[in-house]
């Protein structure tokens, strides 16, 4: 007789019922909600929560539910149109200190959250959304370590009283020029007792002594890896700032940044925010040379010639007075005298107390604000990418100083309030610690996202539909069960999809039909066996046993070799494949145990416990 | 219900000389495909940019090539995606704007059409990406098909180990090759899609080697090439009942998956059905020309505590 023992039918009972639990969730719909995070110094607890409700109640927004966890708040709504008003009132209620981001929240009971149940993930490509790979310029990075260290070997040198001709930078190596060798070798030693890191060679040149100093691989491993670190630290602060939920900023590689922003809607003006690498820095004007000559080529030495936003030109003493580094805060408002827009700045501690010495001793002079742009472009020339690097360096404000000021003051000359607010962000989620470049952007938008999610479960819909049809026809009450197996197949997927919070893509919804289609061929394999064993005489009993056992081993082989091909996909596929080889190797081992274990316990239901004649198969 | 009747014993095997030229044909039109008019990359490996803009009522392309040419897109490919409202642009590099910020302009130059225009999907791959994806696809295809013969050569035998593989290649150049001849784009899914056309066709051919084995265990009578033909016959009614259900999910999902899916569910439908074939006849017959022979296939007799040879 066939029958399973009390603990099989127990196993496929329980994964049955763990499986629809944990794959409800995702019945349920998603409530258009407000996340709230807090910046900065500010928190969130329930006081927050009835200022939010108290600045809701005049408008008529009722928030359907509020819920504080991980530090942030979670608001929804019953309409998006209520989420888009109440975005604007609680933005305007809470300031500066919180960012509030538009996202989706299940709706789930409590019972059913409280076992930490989630519906799906869905990958940008379903809910839309913008991913964006980025490019480190290594290169630069470590021709800025470069020159630092020639700055560094400078100041020492000088300290130390060894006299050098000249200290120049080629790529990623410094030269030290002496005039003769015993210098030459005072200072080698100098700087390798107080530069470890960096690679000594002496060069004897025709009537000239030189130290070459390179940094060390160690050296330039440290300074990349420092680079993408301050990097993703920075683009984390600035997509925070911009009121995005659930943004992922990811290292990819050892020069790359993946940073997946879902939701967000305007790609334009966050691709200009990510690779933003605007800064300032305040310089004193040179008044003592003629701007004239300047212009003519007779650049004073010690001073810059610059240009304002309307091509004015204008002479700036090379000595930088305080960077964007030195800012440790900045806010975008409008000049309370000229009702210009501005941005408000506070500097550190060291930035203070130059800025107050500088602005104390030229009291009178006009003092220059710099806005310097980076941007770093790759172009095809002859076949080969080329990197193009340009510089913007525009003056934005030139005012005489009117009294000394340190830590916290104000700059004006920007065009509209929307740059101020923009320069404000950027100074202060600090500079990118190497220049930036996107090299892989894809954006979908929300309408196409919907369109993918309805079009990809209408085709495992039809798909299922067509295959229960012709499996019940060809296989009756067989057919039925590996019908039922299927059915509980797709749910299994989605269970495991939302317990592992795997990302589902548009691929990944192509897997699971894929998996509709070959999940049934294990069944397909019993049952012709089944058929086979019933040709040969057996009985019905003998053959359903036989079928089973005979089907086994080609069931495992045959499945074995497509995991592996979905194991190779996995580690080579970016994203949406990725979502492809996780939903078709999810499926194969799901459809393996319901096909198998699944159908079995059923047919035994059904046939095992009686005498039978003959088979409906 | 049968598709195939009981009893029903097809000569498949003899008719291996008409499969191997068939085979051969198919193939040389792939490879000449690919030679020739090579493959239509999407932009996922040549790099470049993509925009897709869905407009709130049809639209004519050339008002559309109009509106761009103005901008200075005088070189984009445009064209309908799915439905007349939407239109698919591929941008080429400029000299005077940075990639990235290519697709926003040209956006903006569609919208002057229609203000109600819905930006759909933007693509970019920069030039460096692309060489990488190209580079990461062929590795991973030489990858599965590798750890596909180790698998096969361990769990059966060598020559079956190869003529799993020749199947495979068999079934890869010719879903290739027909993405050349046609010119269908060939992007990530697409590649993807080949992929899975390596694990399903093997899936089919593992099948049919089982049972090879097992007659050749069981029965112990008859030349290798009848043994295999019976197995090829056993197995028949399996081999195109799951092909026939997994086409009827893909056709599906060809038919209402949606514009972006099209190319991947082509592929596999290309593939399966070209699986479903060699599985029978390139696997099969590749096995038979290498001579495989019952004793190949005997399970290792354990040697029972005899004499020691010890002189």
């Amino acid at each position: 007789m066939n029958q399973y023992p009390l603990w099989k039918n127990l196993l496929v009972l329980t994964v049955v019922l763990l499986g629809g639990l944990f794959a409800l969730p995702n019945l349920f719909d998603q409530d258009p909600s407000m996340e709230i995070s807090a910046q900065r110094d500010a928190v969130i607890d329930q006081a927050t929560q009835s200022r939010i409700e108290q600045a809701l109640e005049p408008a008529g927004v009722v928030a359907k539910g509020m819920a504080i966890k991980n530090q942030k708040m979670l608001v929804r709504f019953k309409s998006s149109e209520d989420q888009l008003k109440a975005m604007d009132i609680i933005a305007a209620e809470l300031g500066d200190n919180y960012t509030p981001a538009l996202t989706l929240s299940p709706d789930l009971p409590d019972w059913l959250s409280g076992l930490g149940a989630e519906p799906m993930y869905l990958g940008l490509d379903l809910r839309g959304g913008i991913h964006v790979l980025i490019d480190v310029d290594m290169e630069t990075a470590i021709e800025q370590a470069a020159e630092r260290y020639s700055s560094d070997i400078r100041t020492l040198l000088r300290e130390k009283k060894l006299r050098y001709i000249r200290i120049s930078r080629e790529n990623d190596q410094v030269l030290v020029k002496f005039n003769n060798a015993e210098k030459r070798d005072q200072a080698t030693e100098a700087i390798g007792n107080e530069f470890r890191s960096l690679n000594l060679e002496s060069l004897d040149e025709a009537e000239a002594f030189l130290v070459r100093a390179s940094l060390s691989p160690v050296e330039k491993q440290e300074v990349q890896k420092f680079a993408l670190q301050q990097n993703i630290t920075t683009l984390r602060n600035r997509v925070n700032a911009l009121g995005i939920a659930e943004p992922l900023i990811q290292q990819q590689g050892v020069r790359r940044i993946v940073v997946q922003l879902p939701g967000a809607q305007d790609p334009a003006k966050l691709k200009e925010i990510l690779g933003a690498t605007a800064t300032l820095e305040y310089r004193l004007a040179d008044t003592e040379h003629s701007v004239e000559d300047a212009v003519n080529g007779r650049i004073p030495p010690g001073s810059n010639l610059y240009h304002e936003r309307d091509g004015q030109p204008v002479l700036l003493k090379k000595r930088v007075i305080v960077t964007g580094n030195q800012i440790v805060d900045a806010s975008s408002g409008l000049d309370q005298r000229s009702g210009q827009p501005a941005v408000f700045v506070s500097l550190d501690g060291v930035g203070a107390k130059r800025m107050r010495r500088m602005t104390n001793e030229n009291v009178g002079k006009p003092m220059a604000v710099v806005f310097i742009e980076n941007r770093v472009t790759t172009r095809m020339v002859d076949g080969k990418p080329v990197k193009v690097k340009k510089k913007v360096e525009e003056v934005i404000s030139i005012a005489n100083i009117l009294e000394p000021f340190g830590r916290r003051f104000q700059t004006t000359g920007l065009d509209s309030t929307e740059e101020a607010r923009d320069l404000a962000l950027l100074l202060r989620a600090g500079a990118l610690a190497a220049p930036i470049e996107i090299v892989e952007e894809r954006t979908i938008g929300p309408s196409l996202g919907q369109d993918s999610i309805d079009q990809g479960f209408m085709s495992v819909m039809i798909g299922l539909a067509l295959v229960m049809v012709f499996m019940a026809f060809y296989y009756r009450v067989f057919g039925l069960v590996a019908d039922l197996a299927l059915m509980m197949n797709l749910v299994l997927i989605v269970a495991i999809l939302s317990m592992l919070q795997a990302t589902l893509t548009l691929p990944g919804i192509a897997g699971i039909v894929l998996t509709v289609g070959m999940a049934v061929d294990a069944n397909v394999l019993i049952f012709q066996r089944i058929r086979e064993e019933i040709a040969n005489g057996n009985s019905p009993q003998a053959s359903i046993q036989a079928g089973y056992e005979k089907a086994f081993s080609t069931i495992i082989d045959a499945n074995i070799t497509t995991l592996i091909a979905a194991v190779v996909l996995f580690s080579f596929g970016t994203g949406p494949i990725k979502g492809f080889a996780v939903t078709l190797a999810i499926g194969i081992l799901t459809s393996m145990f319901t096909a198998i274990v699944g159908t079995r316990a059923v047919i035994n239901f059904i046939y095992g416990h009686r005498r039978v004649k003959a088979l409906a198969i | 219900m049968q598709i195939i009747n009981k009893g029903t014993r097809f000569d498949l095997m003899g008719k291996r000389s008409m499969a191997l030229v068939f085979s051969g044909v198919l193939l040389l039109i792939a490879l000449i495909a690919i030679g020739v008019r090579g493959l239509n990359f999407g932009i996922d490996f040549t790099g470049g940019t993509l925009v897709e803009v869905g407009y709130t009522q049809a639209v004519e392309l050339s008002v559309v090539r109009d509106a761009l040419t103005q901008d200075g897109f005088g070189d984009a490919v445009i064209q309908h995606f799915g439905t007349p409202r939407d239109v698919l642009v591929r941008l080429a590099p400029r000299d005077d704007l940075e990639s990235a910020v290519l697709s926003d302009r040209a956006f903006n130059a569609m919208k002057g059409i229609d203000p109600g225009a819905d930006l759909r999907r933007v693509e970019f791959v920069g030039p460096q990406v692309g060489d990488e994806l190209t580079e990461d696809g062929g590795l991973a295809m030489l990858y599965a098909l590798i750890g596909i013969l180790i698998y096969v050569g361990l769990r059966f035998e060598y020559r079956f180990a190869v003529g799993s593989v020749i199947a495979l290649v068999h079934d890869v150049l010719i879903t290739i090759g027909f993405f050349a001849l046609f010119q269908v784009d060939f992007d990530l899914p697409v590649l993807a899609a080949v992929l899975a056309v390596i694990g399903y066709s093997l899936n089919d051919t593992i099948v049919v080697f089982d049972r090879i084995r097992e007659n050749f265990r069981k029965i112990r009578k008859g030349e290798a090439i009848d043994i295999i033909n019976t197995s090829v016959n056993q197995t028949l009614s399996r081999t195109l009942i799951t092909s026939g259900t997994t086409l009827l999910v893909l056709v599906a999902l060809f038919l209402f998956g949606g514009e972006i899916i099209h190319g991947f569910a082509l592929a596999l439908i290309v593939g399966v059905v070209i699986g479903t074939y060699s599985s029978i006849y390139v696997a099969s017959s590749s096995v038979i020309s290498m001579g495989v022979s019952r004793a190949d296939l005997m399970p290792v007799q354990k040697e029972d505590g005899g004499p020691d040879e010890m002189p």
